[in-house]
């Protein structure tokens, strides 16, 4: 008897060190590349990567103006396709589709685009716009990061929306106000924390991207502006300095890498932050 | 938005039979517009899937015609200069390097959970979880640029270790053997592993949490460890979302594209040792895409993407599934 719970007891105690150490684990590789982050991507933090272009190979100048210029303008695109649909989307469901098998199934499906691998967003833009338009293109890029962010701001949305109690907008729909307008001024503005934390965590998620971005925007040695045409883009140059022989390149990569980090973190942090006053509220 | 335009699309079939001075003008009413623009874009979120998988599947189709599916699939011939194709290296590639992350990451991410859920004191849960979560927000390519540069160099240290300790045993010590490169299958499947804690363990975590206190304190109760509560107790009550965030990381593991290509090493020779270099279906696109010069190499590499798509699809499919069957058993005892 003594045995039995003398070997419960060592059972309990090496589980517990055991996945102690898992947390461990991972808290160490969280640290260790973020520590390799700030050492490599420091140095190369340069006052011209900001105001000059793209070097040419086997130069030592520094310069990202471009790919800054591109990746926020495929950003800024992607949002603008991606968050008027994953909102709409998502106030379909919770304020029209409720409980419903089609809502249901549209959530089903949507979870499954949730997970989706980020290369066969891109092979799907390659297919349906750089293929028929016959060239690479920022659009293109646009289209698939728009892809990936939708299914995170619809699910959000979806959610928020339906922690809304139902006082507020049954006291809205008793003064007289048509169903959009319940919608638009009082739902979503008692949401508007939880939405637009999903808003965050998309971009989030899609700020780094590179696969997708093989597929359809490409690159360009230039500045350009223009998004129909290969756009430079700081993940795909990442990509291709990283593996370059040249040190200013492999420096700029790291740079860049660093500066993709800052920004991921501090758009998660401050999205967490917003979730926890939605918490908080409730 | 396209609100308009979907209005215009639903009422054209009634609005038609009256003169258009007549037409009500009810019908394009703010409620309509949004109603209809709504319903527009849960449309396309819902249907982006199948777009997805037919354009895929119809720009793969001169590969497909050329080689035929289980000719492309068994053939481990990938020549671009005499044009002939075949899958079986890079999904064979995309199975082991996927295997090898599963077996580090879900014991891993199993333990998190449990720590979180059981056995961290209070004021430590939220801070360890919002850091692990936070291995979810790093790019992939900083997981390949890291993995390159900083683990690869310090895994080649281990890796005389690792042959000399697995390389012996009878039966998988092939797997073991090779010059110690740092780079290769298995770094890939060890930085995938780390990829994938943060997917598998706050699944874990959640439904954990799910778990009815009545049950746990039962156990308790009877004297039960926290081991036993967690593996006799817990485990059992959540299974079928645990396999399917499992499942989920395996969805991410198989797609997973820049980390890998930086640190695989890009063989696509297949090769006995997990210690060799070798290629994934991602990796191999990622690589080869821009370099594709002629429309049989680049429906094949897009036929690729389809044997992916078509597994991770059933690998997703059975993970929201199984996490959602725990939802709504939840949702039925309540």
């Amino acid at each position: 008897m003594r045995g039995v719970l003398a070997r419960r007891r060592a059972v309990d105690v090496v589980s517990k060190i055991l996945m102690a150490t898992a947390t461990v684990i991972g808290v160490f590789f969280l640290c260790w590349i973020i520590w390799a982050t700030l050492k490599y991507g420091i140095p190369g933090m340069h006052w011209d990567l900001f105001t000059k272009d793209t070097p040419p190979p086997g130069t030592d100048q520094f310069g990202l103006r471009n790919a800054f210029v591109g990746s926020l303008l495929l950003l800024g695109l992607s949002m603008a396709i991606g968050v008027p649909i994953g909102l709409m989307a998502g106030t379909w469901l919770a304020e029209y589709g409720f409980r419903s098998r089609t809502a249901e199934t549209v959530r089903f499906l949507n979870d499954i685009m949730l997970s989706a691998p980020s290369i066969e967003i891109g092979l799907f833009a390659y297919a349906a716009v750089v293929a028929p338009m016959g060239h690479f293109s920022g659009l293109a890029g646009s289209v698939a990061l728009a892809i990936l962010m939708i299914p995170i701001i619809v699910r959000t949305t979806d959610e928020m929306l339906s922690l809304v109690g139902g006082d507020v907008r049954e006291a809205a729909i008793a003064l007289g106000a048509p169903a959009w307008v319940v919608i638009t001024k009082v739902t979503w503005k008692a949401a508007r924390a939880g939405i637009l934390t999903g808003v965050l965590i998309g971009l989030a998620r899609i700020t780094g991207e590179t696969a997708p971005l093989l597929f359809t925007a490409l690159n360009n040695q230039y500045f350009s502006a223009n998004m129909f045409r290969p756009i430079a883009n700081i993940p795909v140059v990442i990509f291709q300095f990283a593996l370059s022989p040249y040190t200013n390149w492999q420096q700029m990569a790291w740079a860049a890498a660093f500066i993709t980090v800052l920004f991921v973190l501090v758009l998660s942090l401050v999205a967490r932050w917003f979730l926890g006053k939605v918490q908080v509220a409730k | 938005m396209n609100g308009s335009d979907v209005v215009v699309g639903i009422d054209t079939g009634p609005a038609s039979e009256e003169p258009r001075a007549a037409a009500k003008p009810l019908r394009l009413s703010g409620d309509s517009v949004f109603h209809g623009a709504a319903m527009f874009a849960a449309f396309v979120a819902a249907t982006t899937l199948f777009g997805t998988v037919i354009a895929i599947a119809y720009d793969s189709r001169l590969s497909i015609h050329a080689f035929g599916i289980w000719g492309f699939l068994k053939s481990s011939e990938w020549n671009p200069v005499t044009q002939t194709f075949g899958a079986f290296p890079f999904i064979i590639g995309t199975l082991v390097s996927s295997t090898i992350a599963m077996v580090l990451g879900v014991p891993v991410s199993f333990g998190i959970a449990v720590f979180i859920v059981e056995i961290a004191p209070e004021w430590i849960k939220k801070p360890v979880a919002g850091a692990i979560e936070l291995l979810a927000a790093i790019p992939s390519i900083v997981y390949g640029l890291w993995g390159l540069v900083v683990f690869a160099p310090v895994f080649a240290q281990i890796e005389p270790w690792i042959s000399h300790s697995f390389g012996a045993i009878p039966g998988i010590g092939a797997l073991f053997q090779g010059p110690p490169m740092g780079i290769g299958m298995l770094t890939a499947g060890i930085v995938l592993a780390i990829m994938v804690l943060p997917y598998i363990s706050s699944i874990m975590r959640d439904v954990f949490l799910v778990v009815p206190a009545s049950l746990r304190e039962s156990a308790y109760a009877l004297g039960a460890t926290t081991w036993e509560v967690a593996w006799d107790v817990v485990l059992p009550y959540t299974r079928s979302a645990v396999i399917g965030g499992i499942f989920l990381g395996l969805g991410r593991a198989l797609g997973e594209t820049m980390a890998v290509t930086f640190v695989i090493g890009n063989s696509n020779v297949l090769s006995s040792s997990l210690l060799m270099p070798g290629a994934t279906i991602p990796s191999v696109l990622a690589n080869e895409f821009t370099e594709a010069t002629t429309k049989l190499y680049v429906s094949s590499l897009i036929y690729l993407g389809l044997i992916l798509i078509a597994v991770t699809l059933a690998v997703r499919f059975l993970a929201v599934l199984l996490i959602r069957h725990l939802g709504r058993r939840e949702g039925a005892a309540a």
